[in-house]
């Protein structure tokens, strides 16, 4: 299942303050994408399921059911980038939603062309039709965009399939944080760490058997992150499960 | 010896103690040295006195015999002295208490006079002194000696009384000593003495032991408030002291915890009040943000459209969009000082390399758009530092936008450098420089130096600066002269929270 270039890429944007919501609608639908406007959290549900948007853009900040419940409810019925729009900087709400489902998020006030950049950086996906890679016993195939282990298929949002398919393509490279930022999210956002952080460790809980010790993706501290080649000795065994 | 100067100086109650003990032991010994003076010289008088007597009835009889012996018998002199000595020394039997000794005739030499004595007094027991008066004189003379008497030979302390005896017929003259044994007397006062001496030594340590519990019943109430002090300091608000009683304790106890409400009060006002205020912030922040987002991106539309636009319509697309920059520049430096007052400021720690830091000022936009040249000191090998690295970059950021904006400097050159406890950067330009009290109010809130050389900015930026400093425990401090340039330098300690001293001072500190 390639992306379909032909067909118009569709936004929901989930934003209870009108003019911003319309302002939205003006400058995405200027750069060639198809939106939608929700302007309550309560009916959230219904316009995705009608529209079926291949990313949503939404408000933190929301009447009736706040922007961290509709998050979390889009993320268990779909794998559709989320993006954050957050009028507090400050990190712990910023780890909130993004522990909540979100892929990314921009702080208000932003420039068209940062919030432009951001989505398209979601949107594009990987043509390449490239072999699948086996890891251990994970397959990750590029060209259907799915994962396994051991035979089972794995639920990874894009973000975290093009997070596992960056670190297993080199194991032999530590990956920064900066790196990785640049690489996955396709921006360079200094110092921003914590994008890595959360998603590494959500990542983490859906492919390691236990995420306090994993087995396939390890910490280099002070670094960054690297794919734990299977050859390499230390996990030709599988880990000893727990029960 | 340092840890006793220590217990002194740190403990009340060694001080107290100890001086209590030495008081009271010269106290003590004073009374017991006087008191045994007075019954030793009171003994010694009576005993005196006894003898004295006694000796001259001794020397009358001494005398009477002599003249009778002379009057009735023909028998030689020195036959009647020692039978005199004998009967004197004799008839009290064993009771006896004193000694006695002859000379004489003493019409010979000093060295030659021959001497009877009784069974153990020898010769030199007469102490020469007494010897010379008694042989000059003719009255009754005493004086206190020691001499080696009794059954023993012992020395012991004795007084001695002698009189000159005279021999009717010959002339004659004899020298006789009663040598009155004191023993017993000094003996009385050996005992009290001991006694005294025990029962000092036994007060002093009862004196001792009461001081040591009076300290204690006071300085435990003192101590147990140091405590509770101590962890209400820590931050512990609830501490509170025990009230017992009506005593001075109970009242200090009292208006500690009096005190001690009234500060929790203020604390918690305050506290509350800091939330109110970061609370408003945060709100402000997102119910600003908002509107601005929108006006924004309306105006971005409008300025990427500008070139359909009649001129002047264009020009305000232009200027809308440049003062919505500062706008927003200025809305977020606001919150952000209201975070640093409200004390919501939170330093996100990471090892940053200053060298690195710095070498990134040589891609900064400001500067390169203002035309300034940079050159880097100190850079070739990494200063890491315990800090924040948005508020780092920050700082060398706001620091060099000054740089750009005021000082019509052609060149700035940033200098890293590190003490075993500090890290230091500079920023360093040879422009226009600071005159007078500038270099402290270029930190000033709004403070712009010349308002014909200013070029928008917020006026925040230093005073941003300065926060973040604060913030890691730093400093940043200004030097400047007019037509020299001025220097910025930020000092972070290495561990947060300990003091500073500058890794680097600047040439143009007065």
């Amino acid at each position: 299942m390639s992306y379909r270039r032909s067909k118009r890429d569709r936004v929901l944007v989930v934003d209870d303050d009108g003019s911003l919501a319309e302002m939205l609608g003006i400058v995405l639908s200027s750069e060639g994408l198809t939106t939608e406007v929700c302007r309550s959290g309560d009916r959230v549900m219904e316009a995705f399921a009608s529209f079926k948007p291949d990313l949503v853009l939404l408000d933190l900040m929301l009447p009736g059911v706040d922007g961290m419940t509709v998050c979390r409810r889009i993320r268990e019925r779909s794998a559709v980038p989320i993006i954050m729009l957050t009028a507090k900087a400050d990190t712990p709400d910023v780890v909130a939603g993004l522990e909540a489902g979100a892929d990314d998020y921009v702080t208000k006030p932003f420039k068209n062309t940062e919030l432009v950049a951001r989505i398209r950086a979601r949107l594009r996906r990987s043509d390449a039709v490239g072999d699948p890679i086996e890891f251990g016993d994970i397959v990750l195939d590029p060209a259907a965009h799915t994962v396994t282990r051991g035979g089972q298929p794995l639920e990874l949002t894009p973000l975290e399939f093009d997070l596992l398919a960056c670190l297993i393509s080199d194991p032999s490279q530590v990956f920064t944080r900066e790196v990785l930022l640049e690489r996955v999210w396709g921006y360079h956002h200094p110092g921003d760490t914590k994008l890595v952080n959360v998603h590494m460790t959500r990542l983490r809980s859906k492919i390691e058997d236990e995420a306090d010790n994993p087995q396939i993706i390890r910490t280099v501290r002070g670094v960054g992150y690297q794919a734990i080649d299977p050859a390499s000795g230390k996990n030709t065994d599988p880990p000893p499960r727990a029960r | 010896m340092r840890r006793v100067v220590r217990l002194w100086r740190r403990s009340l109650q060694t001080r107290v103690v100890t001086s209590t003990l030495v008081l009271s032991a010269l106290a003590i010994g004073l009374t017991g040295w006087a008191l045994l003076r007075d019954v030793g010289s009171s003994l010694a008088d009576g005993r005196r006195a006894a003898a004295v007597a006694e000796a001259r009835a001794g020397f009358e009889l001494a005398q009477d015999r002599l003249d009778s012996a002379v009057a009735t018998e023909t028998a030689p002199q020195s036959v009647v002295l020692a039978q005199m000595i004998d009967s004197l020394t004799g008839d009290r039997g064993t009771g006896r208490t004193y000694e006695l000794v002859l000379q004489g005739p003493l019409s010979g030499g000093d060295d030659e006079v021959p001497v009877r004595s009784s069974s153990v007094a020898s010769t030199g027991a007469v102490p020469a002194e007494i010897g010379r008066s008694v042989r000059a004189g003719t009255g009754l003379f005493w004086q206190y000696a020691k001499a080696p008497i009794g059954e023993d030979a012992h020395e012991t302390p004795v007084v001695v009384v002698g009189r000159q005896l005279r021999a009717p017929g010959s002339g004659d003259t004899y020298a006789m000593y009663y040598l009155y044994s004191m023993r017993e007397q000094q003996e009385t006062l050996a005992l009290m003495r001991n006694a005294l001496l025990l029962g000092g030594l036994a007060m002093v340590m009862m004196v001792g032991g009461v001081a040591w519990l009076v300290s204690r019943q006071v300085l435990d109430p003192v101590r147990m408030a140091r405590r509770v002090a101590e962890r209400f300091a820590a931050g512990n608000l609830d501490q509170r002291m025990p009230v017992d009683g009506e005593d001075d304790i109970a009242r200090l106890s009292t208006s500690f915890n009096q005190m001690a409400s009234s500060l929790q009060r203020q604390i918690n006002r305050l506290e509350n009040l800091s939330r109110l205020q970061q609370r408003f912030v945060s709100d402000v922040s997102h119910e600003l943000r908002t509107p601005l987002t929108t006006v924004r991106m309306a105006g971005e539309v409008l300025f990427e459209a500008r070139d359909r636009f009649d001129p002047q319509t264009a020009r305000s697309a232009e200027l809308l969009q440049g003062e919505l920059d500062r706008f927003e520049a200025l809305l977020s430096d606001l919150l952000d000082l209201s975070r640093f007052d409200a004390g919501a400021a939170k330093l996100e720690l990471a090892d940053v390399d200053l060298a690195d830091v710095a070498r990134d000022c040589i891609d900064d936009a400001v500067l390169s758009r203002a035309g300034i040249a940079v050159s880097l000191r100190g850079t070739d090998e990494p200063v890491f530092v315990r800090a924040d690295p948005r508020r780092i970059d920050r700082i060398l950021r706001n620091l060099l936008a000054n740089v750009a904006k005021y000082s019509q400097s052609p060149r700035v050159e940033v200098t890293v450098a590190r003490t075993p406890t500090a890290v230091s950067l500079s920023v360093r330009d040879f422009g226009v420089g600071l005159q007078g009290d500038e270099n402290l109010r270029i930190f000033d809130r709004f403070w712009r130096g010349d308002p014909a050389r200013s070029q928008g900015g917020t006026g925040l930026g230093l005073s941003i600066a300065r926060e973040d400093a604060a913030l890691h425990g730093g400093t940043l401090q200004a030097w400047g002269r007019p037509g020299l340039g001025a220097e910025v330098i930020l000092t972070l300690p290495r561990e947060i929270g300990v003091p500073v001293e500058p890794a680097l001072t600047s040439e143009l500190a007065r």
